[in-house]
């Protein structure tokens, strides 16, 4: 699926908290239809990163360009942005005041300012096909972690963004639901979705990337295709962190 | 035959005068509420502010309504700055005026407590749809802080009702004035008056405040089943 249009190009991204680096000199291109992995030790900028190519954190230095656009200066439309640039958080972030369905219209029809009935339409389409669609109505205190998660990424769906970002997205659920939540990502990533997805879910970054970034203290270590970096790491801070995940 | 206490209520026009009295409380409390929760809405959403000085600023004007008894509100509003000003406003407008600021203050500071407690993904998931500054305060946070304030927001509505008995002092008949006034004019007849009359007053009180904290025991439960 991948192709060799770039959509998001990452510069020299540096960015800190304070005297704190969280990420320096990031060097980065997203290419259409790619699917990227970002993989890391807690704290090695992962989710910072991540945050960054949607405008949720403030970077300090390089650029990100998304379609040869800047997105580091201050007139960036976000509000535009971020309907091309879509994201999942780890939290499960439904507005709890509203139903499943108004949760999804909620973009597409106040910022998109759609058709409603087109917005419905697509948003059944989409519900069915993470198999939600009977609870439309429900609110989301009524559904479990993974079903929330499932609504979450409908919700950013139905937007119809480029680009997907999931941010641990499997990292707060009972470990039962990960599966439900992660096959949604695959059955994504299979038609072609362009995605970057931050994980702590080996086999299935295994499974679904066709990079794997390894990003250890802020800092790009290595960039390989999957199966190369699950079997053959190029640096050492690599094969320590696969180390730790199997016994 | 010695009347009975309770007939002074329905001498003459006594009864309407009270009503009529009570509805001057009412209406003061009335717009008191709903400018001062309009005001408290906008101050609170200004105090979420990342800005020192503003919230600075918000903190200062709650203080002066907090350290500052509303009477002297009243005083400086009807007596001083009207004369400063030099001009003429009505002591019900000058206790609307003075009644809306106060609850806008109050208003501010719990809505402000009411935003900060939701969570902060609420509000970057807002903004992960592209939601604008205004559309994720109007569909996402002030809906889900009206939740979370509503115990205290009801709670001020009837503090204010309740104050509005100050409004005596600046000269405007609201019921406890013209409960006074019955008394007096049948202390000599009746030497219990003031046992029915303020009684009376008491449940009229009760009438308005009651209904408030009914309507928002409903809200909650439904907004929480």
């Amino acid at each position: 699926m991948k192709t060799n249009e770039v959509l998001l190009e990452i510069k020299g991204l540096h960015k800190r908290y304070d005297e704190i680096i969280a990420l320096d000199d990031i060097n980065l291109n997203i290419n259409k239809g790619e699917v990227v992995v970002i993989l890391g030790p807690s704290g090695c900028g992962k989710s910072t990163l991540l945050r960054c190519l949607n405008g949720l954190e403030k970077v300090h230095g390089g650029d990100i360009r998304y379609r040869g656009k800047s997105l580091v200066n201050n007139d960036v439309n976000w509000q535009e942005i971020r309907q091309h640039i879509g994201m999942v958080f780890q939290n499960y972030e439904l507005f709890p005041h509203m139903t499943v369905i108004e949760n999804i219209i909620l973009g597409p029809a106040k910022v998109q300012k759609r058709d409603k009935s087109e917005v419905m339409e697509q948003a059944k389409q989409l519900l069915e096909r993470v198999g939600l669609f009977d609870r439309k109505d429900s609110y989301p205190r009524q559904l479990s972690g993974g079903q929330r998660q499932r609504i979450a990424i409908v919700r950013a769906l139905c937007m119809n963004p480029e680009i997907m970002l999931f941010d641990e997205v499997t990292a707060a659920l009972d470990p039962e639901m990960v599966r439900e939540v992660l096959d949604v990502i695959l059955g994504l990533a299979k038609q072609g979705m362009t995605m970057v997805i931050v994980t702590h879910e080996m086999s299935f970054a295994r499974a679904v990337a066709d990079k794997i970034v390894f990003l250890d203290k802020g800092r790009i270590c290595e960039i390989s295709e999957p199966n190369e970096f699950f079997t053959n790491p190029k640096t050492e801070r690599a094969q320590q962190f696969l180390n730790i995940f199997q016994y | 035959m010695q009347s009975l206490g309770i007939s002074v209520l329905f001498k003459g026009m006594n009864m309407q005068r009270l009503l009529e009295g009570l509805l001057v409380t009412a209406r003061i409390a009335f717009f008191s509420i709903i400018i001062g929760s309009l005001l408290g809405i906008a101050l609170g959403v200004i105090w979420t502010s990342k800005s020192k000085w503003i919230r600075l600023i918000c903190r200062i004007y709650l203080e002066l309504f907090r350290i500052i008894p509303i009477l002297v509100w009243l005083f400086i509003m009807y007596f001083g700055v009207t004369t400063a000003l030099n001009i003429d406003l009505s002591g019900e407008v000058v206790s609307v005026i003075v009644f809306s600021l106060w609850g806008a203050a109050e208003m501010g500071d719990i809505v402000r407590g009411a935003l900060e407690s939701l969570p902060k993904h609420q509000v970057e998931s807002g903004k992960a749809i592209g939601l604008g500054f205004w559309d994720l305060y109007r569909y996402v946070l002030i809906p889900q802080a009206v939740r979370r304030m509503l115990p205290g927001a009801i709670n001020l509505a009837t503090r204010m009702i309740k104050t509005t008995s100050l409004v005596v002092l600046i000269g405007v008949i609201d019921v406890i004035k013209v409960g006074q006034q019955i008394i007096e004019n049948s202390r000599i007849e009746v030497p219990t008056a003031s046992f029915w009359v303020y009684g009376s007053v008491f449940i009229l009180y009760f009438i308005i405040c009651y209904p408030l904290s009914k309507i928002s025991r409903k809200l909650e439960n439904k907004w929480n089943g």
